[in-house]
């Protein structure tokens, strides 16, 4: 393309990033950050302590920053004595992100663009799936060292890739087809449940569940079945509010979805087979990163692949005009139906993947304040876009952590924000955006 | 044999009578008008059809076949397609993502194959991608396949309602107003539009429309509707002379004097 456009004006510092990375694809960020958890491997303790900084940042600085005005604000609430020279922390915390990730990331990243786009080019000469298994992996192997760092930064990373299963998930009702569904940490629920059923009470002795049934060293092998048998119970749950809610058009579907999110929640309480309130704890340590890793990465895909159908399509179709699809030959109810157990079985998986990292599951953690989250990953991240409930969930998870500090004025904060996102983008950050995997995978073509 | 044929049919919302005993017949290649003041009862006429309301009473069919009870994406797929008076378009799809969409009944890849993008449901997109590009051209809209569909011109959103229409293969096509709101130089261009949609594929159509033009140009045969009935049917000219329709339609006017 001989597209010649004039340069915009360089005057913003965001513009002149934005022309600088411009030319750079995802194995390009790829190699950028490969080469910052190197990095970090070598010098990240040593600059810690010649920063002055106790121990190494977590999470790029950011629990380092918000510990110091957390101490802060306790002073001026409470009166806590504030030690002044942790204020030392802020600057260094920044210089640390700076050292340790920005500045390698953008030099490693602008530096190896050409060779990035080249091998990227090369390899579209294969079919997608190597390119796509090529970049997963190096995504992963750049996560893992990352990880292993310490056990904080670990649980953070699974937490967060079941966020982003999860919240896709609901993007699938509440964005693409665009009907208000609270129920989701219901299904979470029943997932989390069904799938610690099948590892505790088959391959594990538990005081509420029994001895083991089965026990061989390969059991782990059956976390697939436990996550299907998880998923598969959640779309049946999501079948009962189905059939009645989708009939007729309107308010329905939210108020008989919230009426499904208590009824599971008091369900678990009560049944006392299942631990009641208590819960079921001892799962097996079978979510491990990989297992994670390779579960959301399928459901991402899955997902993808059903909302740029036309059978997906449909679901806007639905969403913009219900009158016009069925005119148009679109089964509408079968549409609805079909979206709503799908996305019923991402959040059933989440919740069986959730339950494992965390090794135990109750039902007060599925709870109004579950679903208020979720609700914030999707409509922070953007309606109808997987790259917008990937932003979502990890934005906001990423400030749930690092906001932790400040305890009860988390609460404030990240309300704040949404609400700030919703005046100004009401869609949300990336809304309505397709997510083309050949164009994800694939070398950056430059006018 | 007629390919549509309408009989004895009546529906009334509560106690309004909106349609009564209300009788059709439409030939494979007819071209039939129907006229009326507003809230005659026309769009209900075509709601009824369709099967987005069920008749109280009477009986429908199309192509020998009962379709009263069946829902309106199962008559479409029989090949009875519609267009709206406001369009209906979807706000957030693309111009080819709404050709796309009117072939939903004709692909059969399924559920396996709307997860896992298997090599079935991509032979059957990128051909339904094909056709959509040839209806696309016929319409003269094949220019603003990537764009959203919001942002097209009026003329062009009203060829677009037509192609998606049209790109079910219908048998038989029910236009709703296809010229509302229309420039006297744009209605003339959707009377050629509809009249080519016409002769290539030996269409049945059956047409509401307010301006006489139209109706003169396109029909072989008009109904008025006053009040949810049928007054006086024929050719265009007799209709349009007749001293009742005339009086139904100066009627309308002495009343908002």
């Amino acid at each position: 393309m001989d597209e010649t456009l004039a340069p915009k004006k360089a005057g913003g510092v965001f513009s002149r990033a934005d022309q600088l990375f411009k030319p750079v694809p995802l194995l390009g960020y790829l190699f950028g950050f490969f080469a910052c958890v190197i990095w970090e491997q070598f010098i990240g303790d040593g600059l810690a302590s010649v920063l002055g900084l106790p121990k190494m940042p977590v999470l790029f600085g950011l629990v380092t920053i918000f510990k110091v005005l957390a101490g802060i604000v306790s002073l001026l609430i409470k009166g806590n004595a504030f030690d002044w020279t942790t204020l030392v922390h802020i600057p260094a915390a920044v210089a640390y992100f700076f050292v340790v990730y920005l500045a390698p990331l953008t030099l490693v990243a602008r530096a190896t663009a050409n060779l990035a786009n080249g091998i990227a080019r090369a390899l579209q000469k294969f079919p997608l799936i190597v390119s796509a298994l090529i970049q997963l992996g190096l995504m992963y192997s750049i996560l893992h060292i990352w990880a292993e760092m310490s056990d904080y930064r670990l649980i953070t990373l699974k937490l967060t890739l079941v966020a982003v299963l999860f919240t896709l998930s609901l993007n699938i009702i509440n964005g693409y087809m665009g009907e208000f569904s609270c129920s989701h940490p219901g299904f979470m629920a029943i997932g989390a449940y069904m799938s610690s059923l099948f590892t505790v009470g088959l391959f594990a002795n538990d005081k509420v569940l029994g001895e083991a049934v089965f026990t061989f060293s390969g059991a782990y092998l059956t976390f697939p079945l436990a996550l299907l048998f998880g998923g598969l119970m959640a779309s049946l749950g999501a079948l009962i509010i189905a059939i009645p809610s989708f009939k007729t058009r309107g308010d329905y579907l939210a108020i008989i979805s919230l009426a499904f999110l208590f009824i599971v929640k008091s369900f678990f309480e009560n049944m006392q087979a299942l631990g009641g309130s208590r819960g079921i704890a001892g799962q097996p340590d079978w979510s491990t990163l990989p297992v994670i890793f390779i579960t959301v990465a399928f459901g991402v895909w899955m997902i993808n692949n059903f909302v740029t159908s036309t059978m997906g399509k449909a679901l806007n179709a639905v969403r913009d005009d219900e009158t016009a699809a069925e005119a148009m030959t679109v089964n509408t109810r079968k549409t609805k139906m079909t979206a709503f157990m799908f996305g019923a079985f991402w959040a059933g998986v989440a919740g069986g993947l959730l339950a494992h990292v965390l090794r135990y599951v109750n039902p007060a953690m599925f709870s109004i304040q579950k679903l208020a989250e979720v609700l914030a990953m999707v409509y922070f991240g953007g309606l109808n876009s997987v790259y917008g409930s990937i932003v979502g969930a990890v934005s906001i998870s990423l400030l749930g952590e690092a906001l932790r500090p400040l305890e009860i004025l988390k609460w404030i904060v990240i309300p704040l924000l949404l609400i700030l996102v919703m005046i100004y983008r009401p869609t949300g950050l990336i809304a309505f955006k397709e997510f083309d995997t050949r164009q994800v995978f694939g070398p950056k073509e430059m006018d | 044999m007629p390919l549509l044929h309408v009989t004895d049919m009546s529906h009334n919302f509560g106690g309004l009578q909106a349609v009564s005993n209300y009788n059709l017949s439409l030939d494979p290649g007819q071209i039939t008008g129907l006229i009326g003041p507003n809230g005659a009862g026309k769009t209900t006429i075509f709601n009824l059809i369709t099967g987005i309301y069920r008749p109280t009473k009477g009986s429908v069919t199309f192509d020998g076949e009962e379709i009263v009870g069946q829902k309106p994406n199962q008559t479409s797929a029989m090949g009875l397609a519609r267009t709206f008076q406001e369009m209906k378009l979807w706000r957030h799809m693309t111009v080819m993502e709404h050709i796309k969409m009117a072939r939903y009944s004709k692909f059969t890849y399924g559920l396996l194959g709307a997860f896992l993008d298997t090599p079935n449901r991509r032979r059957q997109e990128s051909d339904a991608t094909d056709l959509a590009m040839e209806y696309l051209k016929m319409f003269a809209v094949d220019q603003f396949a990537d764009q959203l569909v919001v942002n097209l011109p009026y003329g062009a959103q009203r060829r677009v309602e037509m192609a998606r229409a049209m790109v079910i293969e219908p048998k038989v096509l029910l236009l709703d107003e296809p010229t509302v709101g229309m420039t006297p130089d744009e209605m003339m261009a959707m009377i050629d539009v509809v009249r080519q949609a016409h002769e290539r594929f030996n269409l049945a159509i059956f047409l509401i429309e307010h301006r006489l033009r139209v109706v003169q140009e396109l029909c072989q045969h008009v109904q008025a509707l006053v009040f949810g009935k049928v007054l006086v049917e024929g050719s265009p000219d007799e209709v349009q002379n007749h001293p009742k329709v005339i009086e139904a339609y100066i009627g309308e006017q002495e009343v908002s004097f």
